[in-house]
């Protein structure tokens, strides 16, 4: 970067001047301040007169179990949230993308969980989660089957959430793959059908490999979006409940932030968290590379 | 897949089925919020799968109008959204401008930076911009709250401009130079004006993270006069017996603008998405 080149781009740093003080603000500075903070022993009782004391709160993160039970839920959270999304979302897209009739009312219909605030969907679901007066065991109910115990047990309040999540994600990958679907030329099938080929072949040799390069993207957003989802899991099970069984990573750090206050341990935690996601999103661009390569 | 000429009725039967169960988990939740919402007093914990309620009453509105802070929180929300939505607009317009017509030293990381942003984790800023704002005693003022949320939309909105300004031919603009326009009443009185679809989009997008955003809210704002819609319909939640219908009720009001705003609008959020992440 040379200053001639500074001079001739003048407009364009004063532009992007605004929008990155902003940022600057509110994402850059916080950013080096939490930094700042995971090497420090900064508490609620230190934190006008806290120390640097180096990685400490890096190896109490490494060395505390409970990382690596919350890391595993939280790969675990992340891992069926997208299968689900995209398993349910493509179907849909792949049920939608021909003449029907009613088209326009289905597909309004199935983006509704995209639409509600997300807050709206977390406290709404938590009380369909009600054991007693709650729509999901009446259901079950007059169903036959037996009622769950679902917000008072560990696996139940976390399935809770998982379920709510994955009612709110497909439509996010239906519409991708919709646009997707609709950019596949037509004359790939016609060349099928001459060659005799089945509903099946067509899927698995035409449409999913074709779909690939649209939904890679939409994947890699989702796992960044469901890994850091902070809202749906602190919401339906009210902040971790029962006794804290509930946590991801991100809702274990807020309440190290906000209920144990322990400032410096947090800051560390959400930056290995980032560290985490940034390795994937690195791996997840070289990989896209290959694939532009492959098709 | 247009070729449906030869599907036997047995497979369409199957698609319908499959749509129409799908249409059916998507909405019944929002049939089941509507239901709650026209409960009398006192059938609130009611266990009827019924879908509008015996004695149905529009009680929960009218003590959500008369007796909770319902229209406090709905004007702080008007308010937080509506200058969030006249910030982010006019940042993300310029920024996404520069990004698609000059190749200034910086262009290619100043990109990434605003994606990456994306992966941290909200604790990561939150526990920082609580330690600042206590500082600067910005805690219980909308004024940290609009900076915020007006930075937290800034990355898509940035991407989505860019993304839109990158679809206007240059040509235009040299044509307008030639006949003696300046470099800025080039980008104010030629593309801001054809780029109006993008700017509605920025608009509705900023309006809507600031509308429903929770977790900020809920950290900076602690005074009931000063809550916001989300933290507002929270605290009824808090008490399922009584609040219940009222919940409902106001959950059902915040979420109608945006719903029907999204429905309108999801086709372009999603291009805006794609464009984003592919061409990154």
């Amino acid at each position: 970067m040379n200053w001639e080149n500074v001079k001739k781009y003048k407009l364009a740093y004063l532009y992007i001047a605004p929008a990155f003080i902003v940022m600057g603000l509110v994402v850059i500075y916080p950013f080096v301040y939490n930094l700042t903070i995971s090497f420090s022993d900064m508490n609620l009782l230190n934190f006008q007169h806290w120390s640097i004391v180096g990685f400490q709160q890096y190896i109490a993160v490494f060395t505390d179990p409970i990382f690596y039970s919350t890391l595993l839920k939280t790969v675990l959270w992340t891992a069926f949230n997208l299968f689900f999304h995209v398993t349910i979302g493509v179907s849909l897209a792949i049920l939608l993308n021909r003449p029907l009739k009613y088209k326009a009312l289905f597909r309004t219909i199935l983006v509704l969980p995209w639409a509600i605030p997300q807050v709206i969907v977390a406290l709404t679901w938590r009380g369909m989660f009600n054991n007693e007066f709650g729509a999901i065991n009446l259901i079950l109910k007059s169903l036959g089957l037996g009622m769950v115990d679902w917000l008072s047990t560990p696996v139940g309040a976390f399935a809770a959430c998982l379920i709510t999540n994955i009612w709110l994600g497909f439509p996010f990958m239906m519409v991708i793959a919709l646009g997707g679907l609709q950019s596949i030329p037509q004359e790939l099938y016609e060349a099928a059908d001459i060659d005799g080929a089945g509903r099946l072949q067509k899927l698995k040799h035409i449409t999913l490999p074709l779909l690939r390069p649209v939904m890679i993207p939409a994947i890699t957003l989702g796992v960044i979006w469901t890994f850091n989802n902070f809202n749906v899991i602190w919401l339906v099970s009210n902040g971790g409940e029962p006794s804290d069984s509930t946590h991801i990573l991100v809702s274990y750090v807020y309440k190290a932030i906000f209920t144990s206050y322990r400032y410096g341990y947090s800051a560390a935690l959400s930056m290995v968290i980032f560290g985490i996601l940034f390795i994937f999103g690195v791996q997840f661009i070289k990989r896209s590379k290959g694939t532009e390569a492959v098709y | 897949m247009a070729t449906n000429k030869k599907d036997s009725t047995a497979y369409l039967i199957l698609v319908y089925s499959m749509l129409i169960f799908m249409s059916l988990v998507s909405i019944y939740p929002v049939l089941r919020v509507i239901n709650i919402s026209l409960r009398p007093e006192g059938a609130l914990l009611s266990t009827s799968l019924a879908l509008i309620p015996d004695n149905a009453s529009f009680d929960n509105f009218i003590r959500l109008f008369t007796e909770s802070g319902f229209l406090i929180w709905l004007r702080n929300s008007l308010l937080v959204a509506a200058v969030v939505t006249t910030v982010g607009v006019t940042l993300a317009s310029t920024a996404g401008y520069a990004f698609s017509r000059y190749n200034f030293p910086g262009h290619k990381v100043g990109m990434i930076a605003l994606l990456t942003t994306q992966m941290f984790p909200v604790t990561m800023l939150l526990l920082p911009l609580f330690l600042i704002l206590v500082k600067l005693n910005l805690y219980n003022s909308f004024l940290g709250l609009i900076i915020a949320y007006s930075a937290t939309a800034l990355p898509f909105t940035v991407w989505q401009m860019k993304g839109f300004y990158d679809t206007i031919p240059i040509s235009l603009e040299e044509a307008a130079r030639i006949d003696g326009a300046n470099q800025f009443q080039t980008f104010y009185k030629i593309i801001l004006p054809l780029s109006k679809p993008a700017l509605v989009i920025t608009a509705l997008f900023s309006f809507m993270s600031a509308w429903s955003e929770y977790l900020v809210a809920a950290v900076i704002l602690t005074k009931k006069e000063l809550f916001t819609l989300p933290i507002g319909l929270k605290h009824f939640q808090a008490n399922l017996a009584s609040d219940w219908g009222l919940y409902a009720a106001g959950a059902l009001l915040m979420s109608i603008p945006v719903v029907l705003l999204f429905m309108l609008l999801s086709k372009w959020l999603v291009s805006g998405l794609t464009l984003g992440s592919v061409k990154g």
